[in-house]
This record gives structure tokens, sequence and C-alpha cells, in this order.
């Protein structure tokens, strides 16, 4: 299972005079399920076509267990590409097939597979009917089958959650984490934060083309100052502002954000909130992904 | 899967698609019931042009000599007998007779319904000549037997220096019909290859396709898969065609000969075919928009039409034109051109293999070159992609 390992390694591209992608490198294990997550542009789009052969990088490689990927190892990569595409007047069940034969399948074994996956998901009843004429949710659903009907040992797929309904939502992370648990690698782009810290193993942060955080979401934590919620009703405003090492964020009402730094302790701050009278809640909150993500972003802005 | 099962699975499906669409279908049927009912109208119209001159019993000598002038101007009549004048004056109104000659034979007196037939009043004119000559001769006392065997045979002796060839119209009709079928199969299967270019790229679903195949394969594919549809199309049509001409007896020609003309069509009908549509692809992958398609093959377009206008026009006048053999050799228009002069005959075997051969080798070409405009075009959607950055991205 280790060898099965799909590294972007170091790759560049330019259009012109823009920079697309800087020495862009991380890897996905597998069996893990990696978020790509970045702002509009960033990137991130552009990777996983380079990735799928569809675009040629300036510099870089891409190695699926080691080798360089070749037009034999994409046909083993379920692919969703950010700008859905499926023939609008071919039917749901014959395109699928089409699709898993290009792939390499026999005719057989692509029937069945399309009976398989379009169960799975959902749009089985839909089979005889025309893409067009499904609705965005369920061309959607077909877009996955597309990418999953293979059989696929890779999974990259450029916004997969973009325009489900919150049913869809479910099922397709309940896919996702099943092929994952398979050994399946799964790399798949988002905005949705909170579905990203909440499915993935693993989170690559992408800006202006280059990976500037890459690790599971509490690695991506601990690098960040230690926040403390506390309430306490008779505190008066500034209470705090005296504690070495302590940076008031915020206090609305009976609570107070705190920032922590290095040398700050904990404990001296709950001593002076008990100081003040009661004590409600004194809790270390956890940086959620999005803020997370939004850090890292202004930190390159400000740059 | 090796790269001929890729492009086999993508002709398959163009092919699918094809023969299930309803414009094809209705468009092969529209073009059988279009040929099936040229013949039928040949045959009708053909069948009338003979015409039937009446001649009461006084004029009965003069059917003879209206057969023989009838011939010299090219004019078909048959002649019958009536009992008399009044008879001949109602056939002709009933219209069972074209025209009817009546009197006591002296003089020429047609009876028409309304006017006279202009090769009938030729022949008439001829044979009123000659009834007054015949006239004159004998009241000189000569024998008019004499001086028309005399006549007939004084005659001009032409000496060719050079054998001209000989068109008939069946040759030159033929050669229009084989222009005219290569025309509208270029112009709707190379359209429809460009056409098909776009489709993926509108939806997108190229993305997908080329992340699994090279774009040249995708390319090969679709170009085979329409030609091989356009192709059925255009041997239903020319059987059939063919077929319906010799049944209905329009087509005299013989089985060989137009058989030859099949063959010939469906060797220029693929090679003019691989040559546009690979270009057509190309400029179709340029654009993002179905609306646009038109627009961005024109120039390619403008080839074909200006090929076929030519070759139409000039050619049913004057077969031998000199401006048209030599375009019907040069490849952007041969594919039009040499298929109708091959129809018509006398194209020199030199010709024939040299056009073939100047075909044949550009398409490589062509194909290195709209290749190269797909793989740099295909994936950006939006405006259109102006040519040069095509040809120049990496």
């Amino acid at each position: 299972m280790a060898d099965r390992l799909l590294e972007i390694d170091g790759l560049s591209k330019r259009y012109g005079q823009t920079v697309a992608l800087r020495q862009m490198s991380f890897d996905v294990r597998a069996g893990e399920l990696f978020g790509f997550v970045g702002s509009n542009g960033a990137g991130k789009t552009t990777a996983m076509r380079i990735a799928l052969g569809v675009l040629a990088a300036d510099e870089g490689t891409v190695r699926w267990a080691g080798e360089p990927v070749t037009l034999d190892t994409r046909r083993h990569i379920g692919y969703m590409p950010e700008e859905r595409g499926l023939y609008p007047k071919m039917k749901v069940g014959e395109q699928l097939t089409y699709l898993a034969r290009l792939h390499g399948m026999s005719a057989a074994a692509a029937r069945t597979s399309v009976a398989t996956w379009t169960e799975r998901l959902g749009v089985a009843h839909r089979s005889d009917d025309e893409v067009q004429k499904l609705s965005l949710g369920n061309q959607q659903r077909v877009q996955l089958a597309a990418a999953l009907v293979h059989d696929p040992q890779i999974l990259v797929l450029d916004e997969p959650f973009s325009g489900l309904d919150p049913v869809a939502v479910d099922v397709m992370s309940e896919v996702l984490r099943e092929k994952a648990a398979t050994g399946v690698p799964v790399v798949f782009s988002s905005h949705q934060l909170d579905l990203v810290e909440r499915l993935c193993d693993r989170v690559g942060i992408v800006r202006s083309g280059q990976m500037v955080a890459c690790g599971s979401v509490d690695e991506l934590r601990a690098g960040g100052a230690v926040r403390v919620i506390v309430e306490a009703p008779d505190a008066p405003p500034g209470w705090a502002g005296q504690i070495p090492g302590v940076k008031v964020l915020t206090q609305q009402g009976n609570r107070t954000e705190l920032e922590l730094g290095d040398d700050a302790d904990d404990q001296k701050v709950l001593a002076t909130a008990l100081a003040t009278g009661p004590v409600h809640e004194f809790a270390r909150r956890r940086p959620s992904l999005t803020e997370l993500f939004r850090n890292v972003v202004t930190q390159g802005e400000n740059r | 899967m090796n790269v001929w099962g890729a492009i086999r699975l993508v002709a398959g499906r163009e092919i699918s698609t094809k023969l299930r669409s309803k414009a094809y279908l209705i468009s092969t049927l529209v073009l059988v019931i279009a040929f099936v009912a040229f013949a039928v109208i040949m045959k009708l119209v053909g069948g009338s042009t003979a015409t039937t001159v009446g001649l009461t019993p006084a004029n009965a000598a003069l059917a003879a000599p209206l057969q023989a002038s009838a011939k010299t101007v090219g004019a078909t009549i048959e002649t019958r007998q009536v009992p008399d004048d009044a008879t001949a004056r109602s056939d002709v109104s009933g219209g069972s007779l074209d025209a009817a000659l009546t009197g006591d034979g002296t003089r020429v007196q047609v009876v028409v319904k309304k006017d006279l037939d202009d090769n009938l009043r030729s022949a008439l004119n001829v044979v009123a000549g000659q009834l007054a000559l015949n006239q004159q001769i004998t009241g000189l006392g000569g024998n008019p037997a004499q001086v028309d065997a005399a006549v007939a045979q004084a005659g001009i002796d032409v000496q060719p220096l050079e054998q001209p060839h000989q068109y008939n119209g069946q040759q030159l009709a033929l050669g229009i019909i084989a222009g005219v079928l290569i025309y509208l199969s270029l112009l709707l299967n190379g359209q429809g290859v460009a056409q098909g270019v776009v489709e993926e790229k509108t939806s997108r679903v190229v993305e997908l396709l080329l992340a699994t195949i090279r774009p040249w394969q995708l390319l090969a594919g679709k170009v085979l898969g329409i030609g091989a549809v356009g192709l059925l199309q255009m041997a239903v049509i020319g059987v059939v065609g063919i077929v319906a001409g010799l049944a209905t007896g329009v087509l005299t020609i013989s089985v060989s000969a137009a058989a030859g003309t099949v063959i010939w069509l469906i060797v220029w009908y693929l090679l003019g075919f691989l040559m546009y549509s690979i270009v057509f692809a190309g400029l179709g992958a340029l654009v993002s928009r179905q609306e646009e398609v038109s627009g961005a093959v024109g120039p390619a377009l403008m080839l074909v039409i200006a090929g076929y206008v030519i070759g139409i026009s000039v050619l049913p006048s004057d077969p031998g034109s000199r401006l048209v053999e030599i375009l019907s050799v040069i490849p952007v228009f041969s594919p039009t051109i040499m298929p109708m002069r091959l129809a018509m005959g006398s194209v020199p075997a030199w010709e024939a293999g040299l056009s073939v051969l100047l075909v044949v080798l550009l398409i490589p070409a062509l194909v290195w070159l709209s290749a190269r405009i797909y793989r740099n075009a295909v994936l950006r959607t939006g405006a259109k992609v102006r040519l040069r950055d095509a040809l120049t991205a990496a």
C-alpha cells in the first residue's frame, strides 16, 4: 500500500506573463483523502489538469508509485473536471459505458459497472434519458459516476461538491471515504472548508500557485497561537489587558476572546478572571480551517 | 487498450450517434427521393419528345422527305395516316396529333392546335422548299429523283487533325450529378466534423476525453466515424440513383461505365473528405460556440464552394476547358472538380493519377497542422482562439 503514492513534484506552469504554478509539490498517500484549498485562481485546477495530462507542465513531474505518470497510468485515474462535461445529447447509460470503455474496460464489465454506479448514486432510473434532460444535481451525480465507473486507482476531483444538495453531499462524502478505505488516494478541491475539515485526512492550502501549508488540520493548527474564550459576567472591560503575553481579540458582553502568546500562562489568565467574579466558561478554542485559511491567505497578501 | 482500440471506440460512437440522428436519416431520405424523382421526371419529359404528324392521303408521299429532313435538324417525328382533312383537324384539336398536313399535296399546309414546334417548322420548311424545287424540275422536264440523289451525294469531307472527345449528354449529366453529390457530402459531413469538435468543446466533455486518449486519436476517430457514415450515405444515394436511372431507361450508358463513376465518386469523396474534414476539425477547435462554427470554417469552405461553382458553371458548356483542366489537378479544387471531369470521361490517365497523388501527399501535412491547432486550441474555451496563437503555442 505504501508505494501507492501520488506525488506532485515541483510543478511550474506559466501562461504568457501569468504564473499559474510555482514549484508546487505535495503528495497524496494511499487511502488518504486530501483536500486541496485555495482562492480562485490560486492554481488548483491547473495542477489537477497537469496531473491528468490534459495540460503540459513547464517543469516538474507527477509520479504514481514512484514512476512518472503516463497515458496508461491515467486510464486508472478517476477525474472530475471543474468544468463539468458530458455529451448533452447522449443517454446516461450509453455515455458512462462509452467512458468506461475508453478507460480500457471490456464492454460487459463496463455495463455491469455502469449499472452498479448509477444505482449507487441514485440515477439508475434515468439511464435511458439524455444527459441534458437531467437536473443539474443529477448531472453532477452522473459526472461523479463518470469518474468512478472504470474502477479507478486514483481519484482527482475538481470541486466535486459544488452544486450538490445536502443529500448528494452526504452520498458523495460517503463514496469518497469508501474509495479511500480501499487504498485509493483521493484528492479533491473545494471551497467548502467546513466539509474539507470534516472529511479530509490532510489539507493543502495553495496561494498564487504555491503550496503554502500542507498537513492534517491539527498540524496546521499547531503553528498558530492558542486562543481562549472566557465567560465572566462581572469582568470589567480590559480586565485581561495587563496579563503578560496575552492579547485581547474581542470582548463582547460577557465573553472575551484572548490570544495567548508563547510566554503566556493560561492558569494566570484563569486566576485573573476568577478574581473578577464567577467564570462560566473557560475554553481553549481551536481555530477552524476557515480561520487558518484566511490567515494563510492574508499573510501572503500583506507580504 | 491499444491506439486503434481508442480510435475505434471514438469512431463507433460517432457512427452510432449519427445513424440515429434524425437530421442524417432525413437528409439521406430526401436525397434518395430527389434522385429517384429526377430519373422519373427525366423519363416522363424524355418520353414526349417525339412529335406525331398526321398525313392525309394526298400528302402521304411527303412522309419520307419529312422524316429525312427531321433527322437533319435533330428532331424525332412519327407519321401517321389519317383518312381525310376533317379527321386530321379533329385529331389535332383532340391532342392525339401534334400537327397534320392537309390540302392537295402540292404545297405544305399544316394544321396545329396553337403554334408550330420550332423543330417541326424547320423540317417542314425544308420539305416545302423541296416540294417547290421538284415541281420546277418536273416543269423543266427533269427527273426530280435524279436531282435528289445527286444532291444527297454532295457533301463536305472533314479531316480533323486531332480527334476531339465526343461528350454525350448522359455523361455530362452524370458529371454534374457526381459534382453535386461530392459537394453536398463535403458540405454536410465536413461541417459535421467541425460541429462535433465544437460540441465536445462547448460541453467540456473534451477535457474528460483528453484525460484518457490523445488529441490525435480523438480527432482521427471523429473524422473516420463521420467519414464512414457519410460514405454510406453517398453509396446509398449513388447506387439508388444509378439503379433508378438504368431501370427507367433514362441512363443508357453501360453498367460498367456507371460503376466506374460510382467508384471514382467514392475515391474522390474519401480523398476530399479526409482533406477538408481534417482542416475543418482544426478550424472548428478555435471556437467555443456552435454559432461561430461557420465563421471559423468559412475560408476552407469557400474553396469547396469555389471549386464546385467553377466546375458546374464551366464544364456543361465547355467540357474541355483549359482552366478547369488545370484547376482539377490542384489539390484544393480537385475533390470537387475532378470527379465531374471523370464522370464526363476523357480525363487523361496521368491527370487523374497526378491529382490523386497530390491530395494524398497533402493530407499528412494537413493532419500535422490541424492536430497542432486542435491540441493547442481545444481546451481554450471562451473567445475565439487566434489561428496564429494556436499554431505557435507549445
